[in-house]
């Protein structure tokens, strides 16, 4: 059973480092295309997703705040390029920082809510920042900010007129955070989240202390959804808060990480390659069908997914593996 | 101070039409522990409704609203035996976002067949009628939704304390296995609790076309309202729910004349936030 089990684990990492190897070549082959903006936003998607698994799905907070901390990075990088007339990197690093602050200011005291009542004031914050930043003309008010027409390289991080550089940016993000994550995961950290979301109390009891826990997890996650507000609001062009900051963006950190498996390293990315081009050519595609043909179809696929597995792709792929373990055991008997 | 007074009305009616949305979900919520998302969205369905009658066939309003919470009645089963039946006791938030599917695709589907334009009824039998008491004026449409929302919150009051109905909700409500133990078929209850919170969501989306444009995102804000409210009074609490509606509609009127507009909403979720800070299972919790 245990040499079968290293077996799994060293095929996946192979694997891994395969299509990690292929990966730079792939730009080359879609170059400016359709199919890099998918690959773009898949990757983008699940970076996000995955910065949001840190602290809802190891530490069991459903956060449904996460595009505030999302539009925070968006509006570092867009107000060091825009207001400021800088490279958006000092942008990137200010707005993570400062989600990150936000991020624990706003969850000391929200963590003492449970269940439904720390997801409801999270659904709160994600609004009141959305109508303060409607009316703050520091950051642009409601008419948000655009960009200026720049020189194209990784020094303004902006590309005009090829998705490669885009590309690589966003391949960079998703290998840090799925990196950041996977150290989180093996260490220390991520087994006291782990505890926490299993039984505080319990947890409690051994000595583990869940409020600086989650506190920290929030903050990781923060740092790490703010530097995707920086790559989206780079890919974009341009920020204003109901494009960042609402409700419905959070809910994409939700649902990808949900279909994908929450609490699973490789969840968000498994959403995120099933929703995100579903969503990106459905959308392309079905224009002809009037508006909002592409989320009604999202919204089955949600339904449906709740009612055959909650536990995402995953739990699944957990079935097919524990039915054929199932089966192997047996034939052991024999 | 006419003005002032003027603006308290306008807040407590108001309030009322929160009230009554937001016992819906509170029925469901206390019940069941399950946050209905599609909340907000059976209430555009019934401003629909309520809407196309109104406009296709000339019923008004004042009546149609017997259709519009009908209808939602039975939406609210069918979610109940076709979606939440089948996640609940699975996985902590898989109801939840089953239902914030539904609200996609409801809200979606609007959008796609009526349009994102507003539309409001041009000559309905309220329309524009008034009471004037010195300075104060007061729309007779808000009037009549507002004190119908309290008729029907005080009956569903009645129904739930007073009647074998009423009890046997209770009894799920507090233990479902022991429920089920004295002959309460719990499932049949959760569908019942499951439609009437639609009925009360869909009776108030009917009385609101008399005065409120109808459009796909309509509801979107109504039940985000409806899930303060009832996180605000208290799980499962009926008069907690018309305490904290009548709170926030007021708040709401308040910071709306006195601070700004651009401001109510935040002024709302700000004192949402405080009073959970000080009671984390709202004001009639336990």
């Amino acid at each position: 059973m245990n040499t079968r089990k290293f077996e799994k684990k060293d095929m996946l990492w192979i694997g891994l480092v395969c299509v990690l190897a292929t990966l730079p070549l792939v730009p080359g082959m879609i170059g400016n295309s359709f199919r890099a903006h998918v690959l773009i936003m898949i990757l983008l998607y699940a970076s996000m997703a995955q910065s949001w698994n840190i602290v809802s799905g190891y530490a069991g907070q459903v956060s449904f705040g996460h595009s505030v901390f999302f539009g925070i990075g968006a509006y570092g990088a867009g107000m060091a390029v825009v207001t400021y007339g800088l490279t958006p990197w000092p942008g990137f690093l200010a707005g993570a920082v400062l989600a990150s602050l936000v991020s624990v200011l706003v969850s000391y005291p929200c963590f003492k809510l449970k269940g439904h009542y720390f997801a409801i004031a999270t659904f709160a914050i994600v609004e009141i920042f959305n109508r303060l930043f409607m009316v703050w003309d520091w950051v642009g008010g409601a008419l948000g900010l655009d960009y200026p027409i720049l020189p194209d390289g990784w020094k303004n991080f902006v590309w005009s007129g090829t998705k490669v550089g885009f590309f690589y940016g966003a391949l960079a993000l998703f290998v840090l955070i799925f990196g950041i994550v996977r150290w989180i995961e093996t260490h220390r950290l991520g087994y006291y989240l782990r505890a926490v979301r299993e039984g505080q109390e319990t947890a409690e009891s051994l000595g583990v202390n869940s409020a600086a826990v989650k506190l920290s997890a929030m903050a990781f996650s923060a740092f790490l959804a703010a530097l995707c507000g920086g790559f989206f609001v780079q890919y974009n062009y341009r920020v204003d808060p109901p494009m960042v900051m609402s409700l419905d963006m959070s809910m994409k950190f939700v649902l990808i990480t949900i279909l994908g498996g929450v609490g699973n390293f490789w969840g968000p990315l498994l959403g995120a390659a099933i929703l995100i081009p579903l969503q990106e050519y459905s959308r392309a595609y079905l224009t002809a069908l009037g508006s909002g043909v592409d989320l009604v179809i999202f919204g089955i696929i949600i339904m449906l997914m709740m009612i055959r597995q909650p536990k995402g792709i995953m739990g699944i792929l957990e079935e097919f593996g524990s039915q054929g373990r199932k089966k192997d055991r047996e034939g052991g008997a024999d | 101070m006419s003005t002032f007074v003027q603006v308290l009305l306008d807040g407590l009616l108001a309030g009322m039409l929160y009230a009554l949305v937001a016992a819906g979900l509170s029925l469901i919520w206390g019940v069941m522990d399950v946050i209905n998302f599609a909340h907000g969205e059976f209430l555009m369905v019934a401003m629909y409704l309520s809407y196309w009658l109104g406009f296709l066939v000339h019923i008004d309003p004042i009546v149609s609203w017997l259709a519009s919470g009908a209808f939602v009645f039975i939406l609210g089963v069918l979610t109940y035996r076709f979606l939440v039946s089948r996640c609940l006791g699975k996985a902590a938030m898989a109801p939840l976002l089953a239902t914030f599917g539904l609200s996609m695709f409801l809200k979606n589907l609007c959008l796609n067949r009526f349009s994102p334009n507003f539309r409001i009824l041009q000559t309905t039998f309220l329309e524009g009628k008034k009471i004037v008491l010195g300075n104060i004026v007061i729309g007779l449409p808000q009037l009549v939704t507002g004190l119908f929302s309290l008729a029907i919150l005080f009956a569903l009051y009645f129904l739930m304390k007073k009647t074998r109905l009423g009890w046997a909700i209770q009894a799920t409500a507090m233990d479902r296995e022991a429920a089920e133990l004295m002959g309460i078929n719990t499932d049949r209850i959760y569908l019942l609790v499951f439609g009437l919170g639609g009925a009360c969501v869909g009776i108030a989306g009917g009385l609101l076309t008399s005065y409120l444009a109808v459009h796909p995102e309509v509801g979107s804000l109504f039940g985000l309202i409806a899930f303060l409210i009832v996180a605000m009074g208290g799980f499962g609490s009926i008069l907690g729910a018309l305490f904290a509606a009548v709170l926030i509609g007021l708040v709401e009127a308040l910071a709306g004349f006195y601070i700004a507009p651009v401001f109510k909403y935040v002024a709302v979720f700000g004192i949402y936030l405080a009073v959970i800070m000080v009671r984390p299972k709202g004001l009639f919790g336990w």
